[in-house]
């Protein structure tokens, strides 16, 4: 694997081997008081973060260091790429310091693949931390790797995806990644906040979430922004929220062993009630922790090893 | 000056005959014609055209001359056989008075490879508020005749009704670059499946439709001519037939790229596909052809777009839309009408050449090839093949989606009033 | 590092153990274990096994099978799994994880006796020393080996062997358990399409 940029054609024994590999490396980490693994050492990681994360560049980073790699972190603001310096330099230039893999986050749909392409020559790894409303692909493995912990298999279960799927690279590889692991999934959305020709997606869609309640292994919340209420994509946050949100009564009427998930930052009160949040329902602190060792695990798989040239 | 006598072409791919051309002009047509104290060419074989007219085209000059300029422009015309080019006015500044319509006049006459007639813009800096002044531009040496604000929509309906009007004093046509604003904005690639699963904001088929639409009622309204630039969408194409059929008086131009390509390109994220209006499904594509070949779609304008490398060597949302088309138009018209039968090369002639004339009322291009017509014509090597170099290209700019493909055809040789502009391959000024 | 046979029944070799030579050699070893560390008695230190994925794990539970059997003491036992810590990751296409379970108890303050099947180079063994190092702090650290055919390139050696193998460096000693292979054997192989 030389890089990761999608979940989308990532296949299924792919994907479980780094599953595995994140499950074993939680088990070895528990109770250890030194959590460090020496397997990456003199490896060189450097994130190139052109959105605001903290979470996510944070997991990266302790997920780096865990592993003993040298993890640097570049922000867009206050660098270079504030006075105007293109992506692509940015990126040769990064790798020409000695960059064995870069971690990118970009508001443009496409960023990583065409990292990817202009760092062919020099080597570099690519992970992609969200390129626009394209994927997230560590997101979708660390979701994936809450539900196996929590549901075991998830081959056969049902599992709901609701609110903006229209903009949420989180859906977008969630649906890749949990179809390769022979999950059903259904998308649970006003039509405005549906992508074009969603029925040709080998998911089930559904408007109204009360409906598919009962009948899912999980739901995975979506963050909502309030200001899409001024793209007329819903009249008001009352009304989604009526429609669409995690209610107290919702949580209620999902099956006993059903479980809540969420991307974070959650808007509490919108997309997902405080209460549901802070249930022993929802995996959300499971999903932060497990994002870690997932990171570890595809740095794992990228860096530890000799790459064959294909 | 002497005469030019080309052997053996076949006009309009018919049987071959000899032409004679003196002072500009073809003397002579026939199997016997004079070669006394003529400058002969065997030219066996070659297909010959009316020189092609390119109603939509972007010089970047001035403002851009680091992408194209009137002259680098010009060569990448007549090197693809075009003897007429029509400047889209979104330079900068915006060719929204006479003294920009003039020097671009006057600066194609001295580089003196095409003909090349200025569009003058609508609306005043293409803001779309008040009309330019289309009469001034109407009347200056320019002689403007073709008004748009290419690169924007005229979306106000009033402001398109007025310009419309006004246009009908002055024997001009209004060519409106379809997109309603409020349905495209942050829009990156056609509204299909694959810009949605490419997480690509989407430029859906109605902001096109809905303008056409509208705009080809206010043709009717007015009485007024109107030109829709670059149709896109097998609905276009649709109402276009609808309007035709109520005898408005509207005409349609379609790029070659839009007859070719379709959004299966979107994949790699490589900005030299990004275009606006987008690339549309292979379905609209197959619906471009036919409407072409059947005459709903008058013809074929490149709408050459000329990008700087750092416009196009990024991340999608960051490039700007735009592809070349001068040199590759014929041959991506042969490949996408010819070899498939749905256009001969009379037909040919009428899409690249002679409607474009036409719709723009010019008086000696797209004329027939008989005796006493210009001499302005192209020979094509209809069984030659190239491959595509942005490189080589004559254009500065090297933005060409075709990159490496191998096309059917190759211009042999450019003749503008009798003077040969180009051939095999090298600009004659 | 040699490679770790994963499970996988290699092509017939010499026999160099039969089954029940195994047998009696763990039981041997179990033997020698309790005499050294006075296992059973009162004021013994405690002990735990470490068995070394993949073989030394099953290898380590028989060992603590025969423990409790001849001395009546129970040795907590556990697996560890030295990929994280291998020396050659560079040069091998991506491996597996195997699991890694500590014995109930921990290994702080504990005498650790690390359990694989062959000793060769000792790079195996130092990557466990690494391993363990950061899984707790032992009181001691022993070495118990079913065979070691020699070749060390470091200084390291076993407590326990089970037999001695001299071996060259053209030839492979390949372990085989019942838990892991369907049999019981130690062969002894030529490599001669070695790349």
């Amino acid at each position: 694997m030389r890089h990761l940029l999608a979940t989308e054609g990532l296949d299924a024994a792919t994907a479980t081997a780094v599953l595995d590999t994140a499950e074993e490396l939680k088990r070895t980490l528990l109770g250890r008081e030194v959590r460090k693994l020496p397997t990456l050492r003199g490896r060189t990681v450097i994130t190139m973060f052109y959105e605001a994360s903290t979470r996510t560049r944070v997991s990266f980073e302790i997920a780096g260091k865990w592993m003993s790699a040298d993890v640097v972190n570049v922000s867009a603001t206050g660098s270079s790429v504030g006075k105007g310096e293109s992506l692509r330099d940015t990126a040769l230039t990064l790798a020409a310091a000695g960059a064995d893999c870069v971690i990118v986050r970009h508001p443009a749909s496409g960023a990583a693949h065409r990292l990817a392409g202009w760092l062919h020559e020099a080597g570099t790894s690519v992970v992609n931390a969200g390129d626009g409303m394209h994927e997230h692909p560590t997101q979708a493995l660390l979701d994936a790797a809450t539900l196996r912990e929590r549901l075991g298999e998830l081959a056969g279960r049902r599992i709901a995806i609701v609110g903006d799927v229209l903009h949420s690279r989180v859906a977008r590889s969630n649906v890749h990644l949990l179809t390769t692991l022979g999950a059903d999934v259904v998308l649970v959305a006003p039509p405005t906040l549906l992508p074009a020709h969603v029925d040709r997606w080998p998911v089930t869609v559904s408007h109204t979430f009360d409906a598919e309640l009962p009948s899912v292994d999980a739901v995975m919340m979506l963050r909502v922004q309030a200001e899409r209420m001024h793209g007329g994509f819903f009249p008001s946050t009352r009304e989604y929220s009526i429609a669409y949100g995690m209610s107290e009564a919702r949580l209620a009427t999902l099956p006993e062993h059903a479980v809540v998930l969420h991307p974070g930052p959650m808007l509490r009160g919108m997309e997902i009630a405080s209460a549901v949040a802070d249930s022993p329902r929802a995996a959300i602190t499971q999903q932060v922790a497990n994002g870690v060792h997932v990171r570890m695990a595809v740095l794992y798989h990228l860096l530890a090893h000799e790459e064959e040239v294909s | 000056m002497t005469s030019l006598v080309l052997r053996g072409i076949r006009p309009y791919g018919e049987d071959p005959v000899d032409v004679e051309i003196r002072d500009g002009v073809i003397a002579a047509v026939g199997s016997d014609v004079d070669t006394d104290g003529a400058e002969v060419r065997d030219a066996g074989g070659l297909v010959a055209l009316p020189g092609l007219v390119d109603l939509h085209t972007h010089l970047r000059e001035p403002g851009r001359e680091d992408t194209e300029t009137i002259e680098t422009g010009s060569a990448a015309a007549a090197l693809g056989g075009y003897t007429a080019v029509f400047a889209m006015a979104n330079t900068n500044p915006v060719a929204d008075n006479a003294v920009i319509v003039e020097h671009v006049w006057r600066r194609g006459r001295e580089v003196g490879l095409v003909d090349v007639h200025p569009v003058g813009a609508v609306t005043v800096g293409l803001a779309g508020e008040r009309l330019a002044e289309l009469g001034t531009m109407a009347r200056s040496q320019a002689r403007v005749r073709m008004f748009s604000d290419d690169g924007h929509c005229v979306a106000d309906p009033l402001l398109m009704r007025r310009a419309l009007e006004y246009s009908t004093a002055l024997d001009a046509v209004i060519a409106q670059h379809a997109e309603e604003p409020r349905l495209t904005v942050g829009a990156q690639a056609h509204e299909g499946e694959l810009a949605a699963r490419l997480g690509l904001a989407g430029w859906p088929a109605a902001a096109e439709e809905s303008i056409i639409a509208r705009d080809c009622l206010l043709a009717r309204q007015t009485g007024a001519r109107l030109h829709v630039c670059h149709v896109s969408t097998a609905g276009s194409a649709e109402l276009l037939r609808w309007a035709k059929g109520q005898g408005i008086e509207v005409s349609a131009e379609v790029t070659p790229h839009h007859l070719l390509l379709d959004d299966e390109l979107l994949a790699t994220y490589d900005p030299v596909n990004k275009v606006n209006p987008p690339l549309r499904t292979a379905a609209d594509a197959k619906v471009l052809r036919a409407a072409l070949a059947e005459g709903v779609l008058d013809c074929v304008a490149t709408d050459h777009a000329p990008h700087a490398p750092q416009d196009k060597d990024c991340e999608w949302s960051a490039a700007r839309p735009g592809m070349l088309g001068l040199q590759t138009a014929l041959s991506v018209v042969i490949r996408t009408m010819v070899e498939p039968g749905l256009l001969d090369w009379r037909g040919v002639a009428r899409v690249l050449s002679e409607r474009p004339a036409e719709i723009a009322g010019l008086p000696d291009q797209g004329r027939p090839l008989e005796e006493g017509e210009p001499a302005t014509l192209t020979l094509v090597d209809p069984d030659a093949t190239w491959t595509v170099r942005g490189a080589e290209l004559a254009s500065i700019a090297a933005n060409t989606p075709y990159e490496g493909m191998t096309l059917p055809g190759r211009v042999v040789t450019t003749l503008l009033r009798g003077r040969i502009t180009a051939h095999e391959g090298e600009v004659l000024r | 590092m040699a490679p770790r046979n994963r499970g996988a029944a290699e092509p017939a070799g010499r026999e160099l153990l039969s089954a029940g030579d195994v047998a009696r050699t763990v039981a041997r070893m179990a033997h020698q274990v309790i005499e050294r560390t006075s296992l059973g008695a009162a004021d013994a230190q405690p002990v735990v096994l470490l068995g070394i994925h993949t073989r030394g794990a099953p290898l380590a539970h028989r060992l603590a099978g025969r423990i409790a059997e001849f001395s009546g003491a129970r040795v907590p036992t556990g697996v560890l799994d030295i990929t994280l810590y291998r020396d050659d990751l560079r040069r091998r296409p991506t491996l597996p994880l195997g699991t890694t379970e500590l014995p109930p108890g921990g290994v702080d303050d504990q005498l650790v006796i690390l359990v694989d099947d062959v000793l060769f180079s000792g790079r195996t063994i130092r990557a466990a020393l690494d391993a363990l190092r950061d899984a707790g702090r032992p009181r001691a650290v022993q070495l118990a080996v079913l065979v070691d055919r020699g070749h060390r390139e470091l200084p390291i050696r076993a407590d326990y062997v089970g037999k001695n193998v001299p071996t060259s460096r053209t030839e492979e000693v390949h372990v085989q358990l019942e838990e892991t292979d369907g049999r019981d054997a130690v062969l002894l192989q030529r490599t001669e399409n070695r790349a």
